[in-house]
């Protein structure tokens, strides 16, 4: 399937959404480009993660609109993966069986599905593991699995709620850039919520800013145009980047700020 | 540490026995009341060399068997679709907690009465028993199914049936699972109180039998055969257990390598 370039791969259009009496977000107008990395940052309890549900299609909106590629999303959205921020796997099956299960609920055989699985673990970095169950893997590698099981179903989007959140700093950069060199491979389409203001300006093409919550909005959009391929932690010494975290620092830190005087 | 405990639990048992046995002798304790061990321990040799307690064994195995499975069975059906299905769910809450208060032990007669005093109603009896706690546990375990592994198995593309067996019936593996190694012992309760209270063969009418005579020998031989008979049962559950839980982690060893 060939895609229109001019068609954005996301597009929220005046999207809100309401759990009883709480707002959580209001009035959001978002779109990503076909291939755009976009990092959402924001105050902790902003909503980040309600817009990355919503895109997934795990929960409807309470208002407005959101197409894919152009088509108005009803249901789950087919065309996403989904990188969650807790642990996703499936305690009761292997790092084989985890990767693997995506291929088998679509309809791919047994055989074909395990060859495949067993190419994506050796692809990041998990080789020999294959028989190991998730209570017998680090963080680090967890998400590893995590990431061969959403990318092995090729999704043209990418959604991931601060998926490095939980991991130690060394452990974290070498994942940051292990992604960067799998998102260059193909360029999908990636929505990477975090709280982290350097990952987000080392991982993204643009960062987008939420304001505090409650009836969290769009408050900046910001393009970061540093040189691909990147190396997250050489990156942020360079003088450019300062510039541009300085930049969205100054109007994020008000919302940060915001966010904890309540 | 395993050995050690292993001997001391082999120390108690048999300060337990010999003391138990000198009492009587003794004469601190009456023999008709509390008979000896060394009375007991001839009585089930001899129940074994006769043949005579095979029997019986055999018929409350059945029926244990039975009412485990057949109560387990249902348990876990009903568990599921309650679970699942929150407006059945909220509808029959008050009628299972209602039949959940009667002490079964009641109904003994009742079922007696309504399928005879052969197998049929111990195994009902035994049913009633076993039903509620598999129903409970895997209500339970469907209801503490983890919110992000469901949202990402159904991210992945699972739908109805698959999140059943992928996610929904896994999880509630280990509650299930634990609720059979209680559920064998009710199974077993079910069987002896039936037995006791009208049947013409099994362990519990064994002891009955006994009781009836004031053979306290025999009651406690009956107890001893009924306690190893469970000790058994639940030992051969956890086997399978083990064998089916691989993936779950030891306690405490939870994190693995880096």
């Amino acid at each position: 399937m060939r895609v229109d370039a001019s068609v954005p791969a996301i597009q929220l259009l005046g999207v809100s959404q309401r759990f009883g009496d709480y707002v959580a977000i209001q009035g959001v107008n978002l779109e990503a480009r076909a291939g755009e990395f976009v990092a959402v940052v924001g105050p902790t309890g902003c909503g980040k993660s309600t817009v990355l549900n919503i895109v997934a299609g795990l929960r409807p909106p309470t208002e407005g609109e959101v197409r894919i590629f152009g088509e108005p999303l009803s249901g789950l959205n087919r065309l996403a993966g989904y990188l969650f921020q807790a642990d996703s796997l499936f305690p009761w099956k292997t790092a084989l069986g985890n990767v693997m299960l995506g291929l088998l609920l679509r309809g791919e055989g047994e055989a074909a599905a395990r060859e495949q699985a067993r190419a994506w673990l050796a692809k990041v970095g998990l080789a020999g593991f294959e028989n190991h169950y998730p209570h017998q893997l680090s963080g680090g590698m967890k998400k590893r699995v995590a990431i061969a099981q959403v990318l092995i179903l090729r999704p043209k989007i990418l959604l991931m709620d601060e998926p490095f959140g939980a991991l130690d700093v060394q452990t974290r950069q070498l994942m940051e850039n292990e992604l960067l060199a799998l998102w260059q491979e193909d360029k999908k389409t990636v929505l990477f919520v975090t709280h982290d203001l350097e990952e987000a300006i080392a991982l993204a093409d643009r960062v987008v800013v939420f304001s505090a919550g409650p009836a969290s909005r769009i408050v900046g959009d910001f393009k970061v145009e540093l040189p691909r391929p990147r190396d997250v932690a050489e990156v942020r010494l360079t003088e450019d980047f300062l510039k541009i975290h300085r930049e969205i620092w100054s109007l994020l830190r008000e919302e940060v700020m915001r966010a904890h005087a309540r | 540490m395993r050995a050690r405990v292993r001997t001391l639990q082999a120390l108690l048992l048999l300060f337990l026995v010999l003391g138990w046995e000198f009492s009587v002798r003794i004469g601190w304790v009456d023999a008709f009341f509390f008979s000896k061990p060394s009375d007991i321990a001839a009585r089930i040799a001899e129940w074994f060399r006769s043949g005579e307690i095979y029997g019986h064994l055999w018929i409350t195995l059945w029926e244990t068997l039975l009412a485990f499975a057949i109560g387990t069975v249902f348990g876990v059906a009903m568990g599921l679709w309650l679970a699942l299905a929150p407006t059945a769910s909220a509808v029959l809450d008050p009628f299972i907690k209602a039949m959940n208060s009667i002490p079964r032990v009641i109904l003994a007669p009742i079922f007696t009465l309504w399928f005879g005093l052969g197998v049929a109603s111990k195994v009902a009896l035994g049913v009633t028993l076993v039903f509620f706690v598999a129903f409970f546990n895997t209500y339970q375990g469907i209801k503490e199914v983890n919110p992000v592994v469901l949202a990402n198995a159904r991210m992945l593309g699972a739908s109805g049936r698959e999140l059943l067996r992928h996610v929904y019936l896994p999880s509630a593996a280990s509650w299930i699972f634990s609720s059979l190694r209680t559920s064998i012992g009710f199974a077993v309760i079910g069987a002896v109180v039936g037995e006791y209270l009208g049947a013409a063969k099994g362990l519990g009418y064994l002891i009955s039998q006994a009781e009836g005579v004031f053979d306290t020998t025999g009651v406690f031989a009956g107890m001893v055969v009924l306690a190893v008979f469970v000790v058994l049962l639940d030992w051969a559950v956890s086997r399978v257990e083990a064998r089916l839980l691989v993936w779950r982690p030891e306690p405490g060893r939870e994190g693995g390598t880096v």
